[in-house]
């Protein structure tokens, strides 16, 4: 027995209570839903964990009109400070009932338990409870007095932090006094059906929470349906590519956090020890599911084969297995689909000449796995240095000086995060500045915090979560005038229940479009 | 003795700095409000659209860099010239937009006064709208905004006397370049000749080549070459209402642009517009546990 290997040291499964088979949480109750039902499985061991009920255009319309009118009748009468009382129960539930979510997302994500039990769920109670805060205090927002709420949020998240995101999502919509319906990920969702299980504990009235799961055509039918105000998107740069351009000219508000391809710069000065642990938090955290990832590693070129050597050294140490193990490092990757991808673009990344290297470790029998890997020789034109791998998978590309660090660094249609190692703190912030990044970590990586701005530059997307920033997104500020006499399209159906209000036109023009976008909609509207 | 012919002046685009013709070679004419000849001013190409775009790329290091003391300070020497220029603006509003004297003096005090408003924030706006964050660990953490990069704005069209001359222009040039964008402007088609008059005045103001750039011409004709070229990275659509804007919107889409939606009349003064065209920054910093 090597130091490396430790009896094994599952998590229970006995915290779970799983219900066979989960409906749609609309206006408060569970329903059953008309799409075509799907299983989750564990990405662990491919074992099915529970049925999944899919949402339709209409079931997507139930929920949106009961979202509609918990809005009108409810949610936009309570006092902001009731409305933070709602999040600070939840923010208490969640932290009583810590164990069983992160037991429950180990195993429909496949990450380690250490990381859905100290970082994903912990990181979810602070969320509420920080924006729980903010909810009698808009005033101080920084968007004028009174800020209004915008009313119905269609938020749909990934499946790479479910629950967080999750959160991410929930907690500043509702402080703000919007209503959601939320879309978990498609491979996900059970960690977002146990919160709505939470949801009846605090009481919270119904319909102001909807949780729909089912696949992109549902996110699609809620993204673009008349009756939502605000999208919130988190996921690939080509779907909100997709949500950016169906959105257009609607007048819905969006927010957008897309992919990344994060390059993270190590200086010859840099503590070595540190950045190492760095390095790989920021790549291997995760499975590399992470879209602020550190995948592109920028080392300066005297301490290139000193820093490959320790990472070599690092990374065989890291224990790949059983999720629910509290000894894992490294978990599943979360679908077959995924899996795939990884392959491919590593075959890519070794046929257009960089040289791979993958940590010797044993791979689980069944389930989706990709051993911790490191490409060397990276180009600035390899399709792995271009493109998001989303997978445990490290590009290095070396540099001599601060300005060729910065042009690689930036040499990227992403704009999500960097990181910078340095002991040299005048060095740190002159880059900081220069990088376009949206998150810069210096001498740490994947850090997150309820009170720390998140999102992206350029291609990354664009909005603001976390922080003060991040009520921006699900507030109206009254400091602006754009947003008053600005020209919307009109929506080819009236809003939920509003219908009839002349809400959206006040005056209409018919102007003159082209045959692609009379399909669109013909009219333009002016809303004063 | 009264015999001094006048010199009527030649109006030309306003790239990287410069006052070259259309590449293209073409013009169109410009009329007053009883359809009298004024001139015949550039009509600006796809060709002309990307240069000013490359100029205005290649002008976003160092107009961004300027400390904002010195943005602020070009912003409202910007203004202090419109002031020592007002007899030829209010001469132009009266010829080209029919307005009179009273109502033209109106518009030059009224755009004078938005550049000196957006002047004002340039050092400011990030005290208001960034922040420092309470994380919970050891780190250092604080937001800032920075500009966006290159930002393409089609300027208030129609009547002068609506705020489509210099009040208009002022009015979304300013709050894209306070923060330290680049802008590359369509002009209004309708009454192009103030912003090419406003050209002369930021080519003596100590803006930087390249930092503002103006298209004359047919906006229907030039927008979509913006809002689809990638490197431009926001997309102001307040005088956009009346082309197919929606389709310039889903264009934009392709690299995430930043836009903002078409407005009816002059956008009102608001630091919303200058946040719009800027990116929140948040570094991290490890603290040592002393």
């Amino acid at each position: 027995m090597s130091f490396l290997e430790y009896a094994p040291a599952p998590e229970s499964r006995s915290i779970l209570n799983l219900r066979k088979e989960y409906g749609l949480f609309i206006d408060g109750q569970f329903v059953e839903g008309h799409g075509k039902q799907f299983t989750t499985i564990s990405p662990a061991d491919e074992s099915p964990i529970a049925r999944i009920a899919s949402a339709n255009a209409q079931d997507v319309d139930l929920a949106v009109s009961a979202a509609r009118r918990a809005y009108d009748k409810t949610w936009s009468k309570l006092s902001g400070r009731d409305r933070g009382k709602y999040l600070f129960r939840i923010a208490r539930l969640v932290q009583e009932r810590t164990r069983e979510l992160a037991v429950a997302e180990s195993l429909d994500n496949g990450k380690p338990i250490k990381e859905s039990r100290d970082v994903d769920v912990p990181l979810v109670a602070a969320w509420f409870f920080y924006y729980a805060g903010w909810a009698d205090k808009l005033d101080y927002a920084g968007l004028g007095p009174a800020p209004k709420p915008l009313g119905v949020a269609a938020q749909v998240i990934p499946w790479n932090f479910p629950l967080l995101m999750l959160a991410w999502k929930i907690a500043p919509a509702l402080a703000c006094g919007n209503t959601v319906v939320l879309k978990p990920a498609e491979t996900t969702p059970l960690s977002a059906l146990l919160f709505a299980d939470i949801l009846q504990q605090a009481d919270l009235p119904p319909g102001v929470v909807n949780i729909i799961t089912g696949a992109g055509d549902t996110g699609s039918a809620l993204v673009n349906h008349a009756g939502v105000d605000k999208v919130a998107f988190t996921g690939s740069t080509a779907v909100g590519r997709a949500i950016a351009r169906s959105t257009a000219g609607t007048g819905k508000k969006i927010t957008l956090e897309l992919g990344g391809k994060a390059a993270n710069i190590v200086f010859d000065d840099a503590p070595l020890d540190q950045a190492v642990e760095g390095i790989v938090n920021g790549i291997f955290f995760n499975q590399g599911h992470v879209c602020c990832a550190g995948s592109r590693l920028l080392v300066q070129e005297n301490i290139h084969d000193e820093v490959i050597d320790r990472l070599k050294s690092r990374l065989s140490t890291l224990r790949l297995g059983d999720p629910l193990d509290k000894n894992t490092d490294i978990g599943a990757i979360n679908s077959r689909e995924q899996l795939d991808r990884i392959r491919t673009l590593s075959e890519v990344g070794e046929a257009e000449g960089a040289t791979r290297w993958s940590s010797d470790c044993a791979i689980p029998d069944k389930g989706f796995w990709f051993a911790p890997t490191i490409f060397t020789g990276v180009e600035t034109s390899h399709r792995i240095a271009r493109e998001e791998i989303f997978g445990p998978v490290l590009s290095v590309l070396t540099f001599r000086t601060p300005a060729e660090a910065i042009a690689k660094a930036n040499n990227t249609p992403y704009g999500l995060s960097a990181g910078i190692w340095s002991d040299k703190g005048s060095r740190i912030l002159g880059v900081a500045d220069r990088l376009r990044a949206g998150v810069v970590w210096a001498n740490t990586f994947n850090r997150f915090d309820p009170a720390s701005p998140f999102g992206g530059y350029k291609e990354s997307g664009y909005g603001r979560e976390g922080g003060r920033h991040g009520l921006g997104a699900y507030l109206e500020s009254s400091w602006g005038q754009f947003g008053k006499g600005v020209l919307t399209r009109a929506a080819s159906e009236p809003k939920g229940s509003r219908s009839g209000t002349g809400e959206i036109a006040a005056a209409k023009k018919t102007s003159s479009r082209s045959a692609s976008g009379q399909k669109r909609g013909s009219k333009k509207a002016v809303a004063r | 003795m009264n015999s001094h012919l006048a010199v009527p002046k030649t109006y030309k685009l306003y790239i990287g700095g410069a006052f070259p013709r259309s590449e293209s070679g073409r013009t169109f004419e410009v009329a007053d409000r009883k359809g009298r000849f004024l001139a015949n001013a550039a009509k600006a190409s796809r060709k002309d659209a990307r240069d000013a775009v490359v100029a205005a790329r290649a002008a976003v290091a160092g107009w961004s860099s300027a400390t904002a003391y010195n943005r602020g300070q070009v912003l409202y020497r910007i203004a202090e010239l419109l002031e020592g220029r007002r007899e030829q603006f209010v001469a132009e509003l009266r010829a080209a937009g029919g307005l009179t004297q009273s109502k033209a003096n109106q518009e030059v005090d009224a755009a004078i006064d938005v550049w000196i408003w957006y002047a004002g924030w340039a050092d400011k706006y990030l005290q208001v709208v960034g922040n420092g964050n309470a994380v919970s660990g050891p780190y250092f953490n604080i937001s800032t905004p920075e500009p966006t990069g290159v930002v393409a704005i089609i300027a208030p069209q129609g009547e002068l006397a609506a705020g489509g001359g210099l009040l208009g222009l002022a009015s979304v040039l300013a709050p894209v370049l306070v923060s330290g964008n680049t802008a590359v402007l369509v002009a209004n088609e309708a009454a192009p000749l103030p912003a090419i008059s406003l050209a002369e005045v930021l080519a003596t103001s100590d803006v930087p080549g390249g930092v503002v750039n103006i298209l004359t011409g047919s906006a229907a004709e030039i927008a979509p070459w913006l809002a689809s070229h990638s490197d431009v990275n926001g997309l102001d659509l307040a005088g956009a209402g009346e082309l197919e804007w929606v389709d310039l919107q889903i264009s934009a889409a392709e690299t995430l642009k930043r836009v903002l939606p078409p407005e009816t009349g002059v956008p009102a003064p608001s630091i919303e517009r200058i946040r719009f065209f800027t990116e929140t920054k948040t570094v991290w910093h490890t603290k040592a546990i002393i």
